[in-house]
């Protein structure tokens, strides 16, 4: 321990980023990490293409208030099923989380997935690891300058193109290709585009290591039993050629990893789980005739209490969330008393209130509703009382209910109900208030 | 504003303001330059050994911080804030307001000017405009004449089809547009407890009301004195003067005989705002319509 009174010393805490060069790698991992970039870029560039009904498939049409996803529409008044959608996302990565470790980060985020992706645009124009550091280490020269430009706008293209298809999931995107996209889609455009090359060119691991939240909060949910990626280092030392263990010290697992760890130090919080280091050794191990799996995921229990919890809950929200969107009934009522006029004598003796009923036809067709009321005696709907809303249409409807002169003054709860006619089920009750002086 | 402040005020709180922008500047300066020597601590010891360096700020964070002393000189240039500066931009709370307005008008006056050459009458047919003049209306009228537009006590009812100012497009135009207003002078004074009821008995007749029919007879002759001025001879009213039809079963106030007679004792004053103010041409075309559709 250094005595309390001698001098300080400045010390740097940034500290300065090393490049990365990964080595292309092969293998079970690999492959499945390619099969999730496919899925999950299919799902999101071909997204916007899809057409039902008419109209674009999935669209979140914010101008309109409207969020088309294939046959449902979603009213701002539904804001409830995102909160669920995300509180079952976030449970589905606490369950992946704790039985496998960082298996999100490590195949299907989009900063692995859009790296993956640049990597390889990387590769095909300046080649794999060593290529790339000798090509970053030599002078400029035109070679290198047409090298570096036709991987920048490659990955400018990329990256513009994933701007436009996000861009294109809140404005129709037959539209913003075919004419001059506003102000405001050009910037989302741009900005999400930008956010990509950026990310997925330069920040690269970065992202993981300094900026992603879901990195830092991921431990606990890790245990004992969780998947991670390990190296048994009871078989692989003494490592090298003169050791007798297995591991030939080749530096493959350094050179695959994208975060330039070197997992045989064992498990460090740089570790995105993606398995690159398995393929990489696995091929080595190969080819030097000694068993595969000296990296591996670690063996754990799967089936433990916190697993099952997880899952109780996550199938739990997921049935009600499914049930729910089932019974969504497609119509909404909202009542609204005339608040000058309270109440007024009409012929007969009757007592006359008015409403305004708001009925929000939420399907795409146009459907017609019948408004009654009960709950007082000799009460009715007076005059027409039939509308027809027009498809996805919002319409003021004013109402005037008439109950018997005799009902004593004050105020009495009545109900509305409003039903599509044609349609089984689709019905709604509304409570009211009906005042009498 | 200038009335009540004097420029002095005006110097002061923008002397104020240089002085704080450049004193933030000299300080952050201060903060992020190092000093020449061994690194300082900040003078304090925890649990007998650990000190803090009072090193300078990191470079990016006090670039941001100096990126914001940039942002304050260029906004007092361009916007006002320094005193009685007006910002090179001639923004203000007022302007802004009449972009938004105009740009308002520019995107929804087309959806109102294209019915404003048609007929009011054809208007009445066609859905799409009573749509648009429903929405009008619940919007401006149906505080005072209902959702339904068949009013309350003292607001008219719409739908009955009685116009107190007339019925034709033009009239409920000018209704809408220029307000009304409704006088009925008191006679309680003039007539007497007596004659007040009497010709509150009378007018009740008109519309077929029970009444008693010596009273009646002798409320005419009061009627024919005095109300016929306004409501004319047979009752019927006149339209130039606002003056109701007394003999259609239709009541601004009521027809209880209290109410009657206290209409015509205390008299009554009503008002129709004016609306051109808040509503174009346009839309009070579209409104005149709609209201007109009411009573169909």
């Amino acid at each position: 321990m250094k005595p309390a009174d001698a001098p300080y010393r400045e010390i740097s805490l940034y500290e300065v980023r090393r490049k990365i060069y990964p080595r292309a790698v092969h293998g079970w991992f690999a492959a499945w990490r390619w099969a999730l970039v496919w899925a999950t870029q299919l799902v999101f560039y071909g997204g916007p293409w899809l057409t039902w009904n008419d109209r674009q498939a999935v669209l979140f049409d914010i101008a309109h208030r409207k969020f088309y996803i294939f046959g449902l529409v979603f009213w701002p008044q539904d804001i409830v099923y995102l909160a669920v959608l995300l509180i079952v996302s976030a449970l589905s990565l606490f369950l992946f989380t704790a039985v496998a470790g960082r298996l999100w980060c490590g195949y299907a985020c989009p900063q692995t997935v859009y790296t993956e992706i640049f990597l390889w645009i990387e590769r095909v124009i300046e080649g794999d690891r060593n290529a790339r550091m000798r090509l970053d280490r030599e002078r400029n020269s035109a070679r290198k300058i047409a090298r570096k430009g036709a991987k920048h706008a490659a990955w400018l293209a990329v990256a513009l193109w994933t701007g436009i298809t996000f861009v294109g999931y809140f404005t129709p995107i037959r539209e913003l290709v075919t004419s001059a996209p506003g102000a405001t889609e050009a910037f989302w455009a741009l900005f999400y585009g930008f956010a990509t090359y950026g990310n997925a060119g330069w920040m690269r691991e970065q992202v993981c290591k300094y900026m992603c939240p879901y990195a830092r909060f991921q431990s606990a949910m890790f245990d004992r039993d969780t998947l991670i990626i390990s190296y048994d280092a009871a078989r692989g030392e003494p490592r090298g050629k003169a050791g007798k263990g297995d591991c030939v010290d080749c530096g493959i697992c350094v050179q695959v990893c994208p975060t330039g760890i070197d997992i045989r130090n064992g498990l460090q919080y740089e570790c995105i789980g993606c398995a690159a280091c398995i393929d990489g050794c696995d091929r080595v191990m190969e080819k030097v005739g000694r068993p595969k799996k000296l990296i591996r995921y670690s063996k754990g229990r799967v089936l433990r209490p916190r697993v099952l919890v997880y899952s109780a809950i996550l199938l739990a929200i997921g049935a009600a969330m499914a049930a729910s969107l089932y019974l969504r009934v497609p119509l909404k009522v909202d009542v609204i008393r005339d608040r000058a006029a309270i109440a007024r004598e009409v012929e007969g003796g009757l007592i006359e209130n008015v409403y305004r009923l708001q009925i929000m036809n939420t399907t795409e067709q146009a459907r017609a509703f019948d408004i009654t009321a009960s709950g007082l005696p000799g009460i009715h709907v007076w005059g027409e009382n039939i509308t027809g809303i027009p498809a996805a249409e919002t319409r003021m409807v004013p109402v005037r209910v008439r109950v018997d002169g005799a009902t004593p003054a004050g105020s009495h709860p009545i109900e509305f109900t409003v039903r599509a006619l044609g349609v089984a089920g689709v019905e709604v009750r509304e409570p009211a208030v009906f005042i009498v002086r | 504003m200038s009335e009540f402040i004097s420029g002095f005020w005006d110097v002061y709180i923008a002397v104020l303001t240089v002085i704080s922008i450049v004193a933030c500047g000299v300080f952050l300066r201060s903060q992020s330059v190092r000093k020449a020597g061994p690194v300082e601590t900040t003078g304090h010891k925890w649990d007998g050994d650990l000190a803090e360096y009072n090193n300078p700020l990191p470079r990016w964070w006090s670039w941001l911080f100096y990126l914001t002393i940039a942002f304050s000189l260029a906004y007092l240039v361009l916007y006002p804030g320094l005193g009685s500066w007006k910002g090179t931009l001639g923004w203000s709370q007022v302007t802004q307001l009449k972009e938004e307005q105009e740009l308002a008008e520019k995107q929804y006056g087309p959806l109102y000017r294209k019915f404003a050459s048609a007929d009011v009458h054809a208007l009445m047919k066609d859905p799409e405009a009573l749509a648009i003049g429903q929405k009008l209306f619940l919007n401006n009228c149906a505080q005072c004449h209902a959702s339904d537009g068949a009013g309350s006590r003292g607001f008219p009812n719409l739908t009955a089809g009685a116009w107190q100012w007339g019925g034709d497009a033009n009239a409920i135009k000018a209704t809408i547009a220029e307000g009304r207003n409704g006088v009925m002078p008191p006679f309680g004074t003039a007539l007497g407890r007596e004659e007040v009821k009497n010709v509150a008995q009378y007018v009740r007749s008109l519309s077929g009301l029970t009444a008693d029919s010596i009273r009646v007879a002798m409320g005419r002759e009061v009627f024919l004195r005095t109300c016929v001025a306004c409501h004319g001879a047979e009752g019927k009213g006149n339209v130039a003067l606002g003056a109701p039809n007394l003999t259609d079963k239709n009541w601004l106030h009521g027809s209880a005989e209290p109410i009657v007679i206290e209409t015509i004792s205390q008299g009554r004053s009503s008002q129709m705002p004016a609306h051109k103010t808040v509503l174009d041409e346009a839309r009070i075309h579209l409104l005149a319509a709609y209201v007109l559709s009411l009573s169909k």
